[in-house]
């Protein structure tokens, strides 16, 4: 951890109406993120891990949805500015790729053009010194040519090379912040080991701090200093990468980590799995959400949701079992020989 | 992109070689029709009919008389109208042209403008009241023939209203040509232009309001959103531009069908004498020499348009472009 945190959410709540009733999307969220560092964000589809990130960047224009708690970067709270203040942050403060790169680029603008505009709506630069440094950009992400293919149509480029593309542009005006949601979902698993270790260098080269939103256990473990768990719309656990890893105090992350097949370990017999299905976000139980798929719930499970404990430092969890329980039902959850125990 | 065009006009040309067939194959095969009973008049006798069938080659093999006729429509420029006798059918046509093309364009230009206006503002003040109210009296302009607007208007600014303010300005009925006096030609044409488009502005401002909120919801106009640059632009440059590949398509079509003659209830309606006016005319009358000259005019037309619309389609979306 260094110095005052650049981001800060601080107990964010975003819901949704719809026609069935109000969707808690996201339910009193808080997260930090320092300079430089790396927040991994891990939750399975609907647990509200992009609905957080894209609310900091108030990115959710659906009238129906609501906002409440406080999101600061460099000490602004960002919930209350005006549209035209928040688009100064987006882009230069903080910037975003998304999943899906075969549809994140405007299909009928070549990409250096795409590239330009966001460095034009910030700086006043020429069209030539724009362009000059898209070219340079694109080199940087790892595009061959790229002097020849500033001038391609997003259609004209793979999968992979558009994600470096959407990158490339992200990173134009270097921003402090970098929100990577689920970059590497859409692609081969050969491209997603050169995006993520693209987003490793130039993390190191600009000092950005990146938040990685991903369901993939494997990409937190090589990327990630912190690791949040969201559940159900909220953060069941949070920690340095290592206490996650081998001090994980949440069923959930249990269930997370148990479900990775792993290369460097005796084969299970079979892959661990969670039973059932996340919570509807609609009428959320009235203990702990995960408590339905849970091994481990008893009587207090179903009478109050747990709060977010500190177990110690900054690793934070949120389950009613007593940390002694935790350590002996750990063991039998994830598979015996793939846990290491913190020393 | 060169050889796209060329391609292009090679089709067209094709296109109006078929037409031109199919046109002519009809007037003569359906049974019933006689050509050279049509241009005799009532009860010819039997000599008369020959006599006319020599005099109009009607008597010829019928591949023999289809050459005759492109020959003197394309090459010669003679063809004379069986029903008019001695009035040459291209002088006409190209007579007529100026005003179908005045009513056409002028109401395109309206209808354009007006409805990315209005399919723009729906989008935009979509979630309250005025969205469903725009698309309402969209509906509505859609629904009134465009003959009974079009009579209303008649009504009003020729009759009950003529003489007060409002519209003492509207001259009689007719078509003004620019050449003669550019004011009155447009205050002439002001009523239809405007009767003309109100079907096509509910019309497109309904479609483009439905393209733009799907788009909206693209995954590139988040990322354009995220980039930071203004809502303005995000709508003009990433969100309408996109939108307006189905609305360019559309007014191809429709354009290219106007011009070809489709403008003919307006025409009739304000007594404009252009070329639906001519067609309509020579279809009452089986005048086979001005229906095979306003088909072509018309299937040039449509085919142009359509070759221009193409193009812009594949400068509004790199991804149609040929490689």
């Amino acid at each position: 951890m260094t110095g005052e945190p650049l981001l800060e959410v601080r107990d964010l709540k975003v819901s949704f109406r719809t026609e069935d009733g109000l969707v808690q999307a996201v339910d009193g969220v808080s997260l930090s993120l320092s300079q430089g560092e790396t927040l991994g964000i891990v939750g399975e589809s609907g647990s509200g891990k992009s609905v957080t990130m894209m609310s900091v960047m108030r990115l959710i224009s659906d009238p129906n949805a609501r906002f409440e708690g406080e999101v600061l970067y460099k000490g602004r709270d960002l919930m209350t500015l005006k549209a035209e203040q928040i688009r100064e942050i987006r882009g230069t403060g903080i910037a975003m790729i998304f999943q899906d790169p075969m549809t994140s680029l405007n299909p009928v603008y070549r990409v250096g053009w795409q590239i330009t505009e966001q460095i034009r709506a910030h700086e006043n630069v020429s069209k030539q010194a724009a362009r000059a440094r898209a070219i340079e950009l694109l080199a940087a992400v790892g595009i061959p040519q790229a002097a020849e293919r500033v001038d391609n149509y997003p259609h004209e480029f793979s999968g992979g090379m558009r994600q470096r593309v959407m990158i490339a542009m992200a990173v134009s005006c270097n921003p402090d912040i970098l929100i990577a949601d689920e970059p590497t979902t859409a692609l081969d698993v050969t491209i997603q080991a050169q995006i993520l270790s693209l987003l490793r260098k130039l993390k190191d080269e600009f000092g950005t701090a990146v938040v990685l939103i991903t369901h993939d256990m494997g990409v937190v473990a090589d990327m990630a200093d912190r690791i949040a768990v969201m559940y159900a719309g909220r953060i069941v656990e949070q920690g340095s990468r290592r206490e996650v890893f081998y001090d994980a105090q949440h069923p959930y992350t249990w269930g997370l980590l148990g479900s990775i097949a792993r290369l460097d370990r005796p084969k299970p017999r079979r892959l661990a799995t969670i039973p059932g299905q996340p919570p509807s976000l609609l009428r959320l139980p009235e203990g702990c959400a995960f408590g339905d798929r849970c091994a481990h719930r008893f009587e207090l499970c179903d009478e109050r949701p747990p709060l977010l404990n500190r177990v110690d430092g900054n690793h934070l969890d949120a389950c009613h079992l007593e940390p002694k329980q935790k350590k002996e039902l750990r063991e039998t959850t994830i598979h015996p020989e793939l846990i290491e125990t913190a020393e | 992109m060169l050889t796209f065009i060329i391609r292009r006009l090679l089709w067209t040309v094709l296109v109006m070689f078929v037409i031109t067939v199919v046109v002519f194959v009809i007037f003569f095969k359906t049974p019933g029709v006689d050509p050279a009973r049509a241009i005799a008049g009532r009860n010819p006798s039997a000599l008369v009919l020959q006599e006319i069938r020599a005099q109009f080659g009607l008597d010829k093999p019928l591949p023999v008389q289809y050459a005759d006729m492109m020959k003197s429509l394309f090459v010669t420029r003679d063809l004379v109208s069986y029903s008019n006798q001695g009035v040459k059918v291209v002088p006409e046509i190209a007579a007529a042209t100026p005003a179908t093309l005045s009513l056409v364009f002028g109401a395109a230009l309206i209808w354009v403008v007006m409805s990315i206006a209005v399919g723009v503002a729906a989008a935009l003040l979509r979630g309250t009241v005025f969205d469903p109210l725009l698309m309402v009296v969209a509906l509505i302009g859609i629904s009134a023939p465009v003959f009974w607007l079009g009579q209303v208007a008649n009504l009003i600014t020729q009759g009950t209203l003529h003489d007060t303010f409002l519209f003492s300005w509207v001259p009689p009925l007719g078509y003004n040509p620019f050449t003669q006096d550019p004011w009155l030609w447009f205050k002439g044409l002001i009523i239809p232009w405007i009767t003309l488009s109100i079907l096509y502005i509910g019309f497109y401002g309904r479609v483009l309001r439905a393209n733009i909120l799907e788009t909206q919801n693209e995954d590139f106009v988040r990322t354009a959103r995220a980039k930071g640059i203004s809502e303005r632009r995000v709508l003009l440059r990433h969100t309408l531009r996109t939108s307006m590949i189905t609305f360019v398509s559309l007014f191809g079509l429709d354009f290219g069908a106007l011009v070809a003659g489709g403008a003919l209830l307006v025409e009739v309606v304000f007594a404009i004498h252009g070329v639906g006016y001519l067609t309509y005319q020579a279809l009452g009358n089986l005048d086979l020499p001005t229906i095979m000259a306003t088909v072509v005019y018309g299937a040039f037309f449509i085919v142009l348009v359509n070759a221009v619309v193409d193009i812009a389609y594949a400068w509004l979306d790199p991804r149609i472009r040929p490689t």
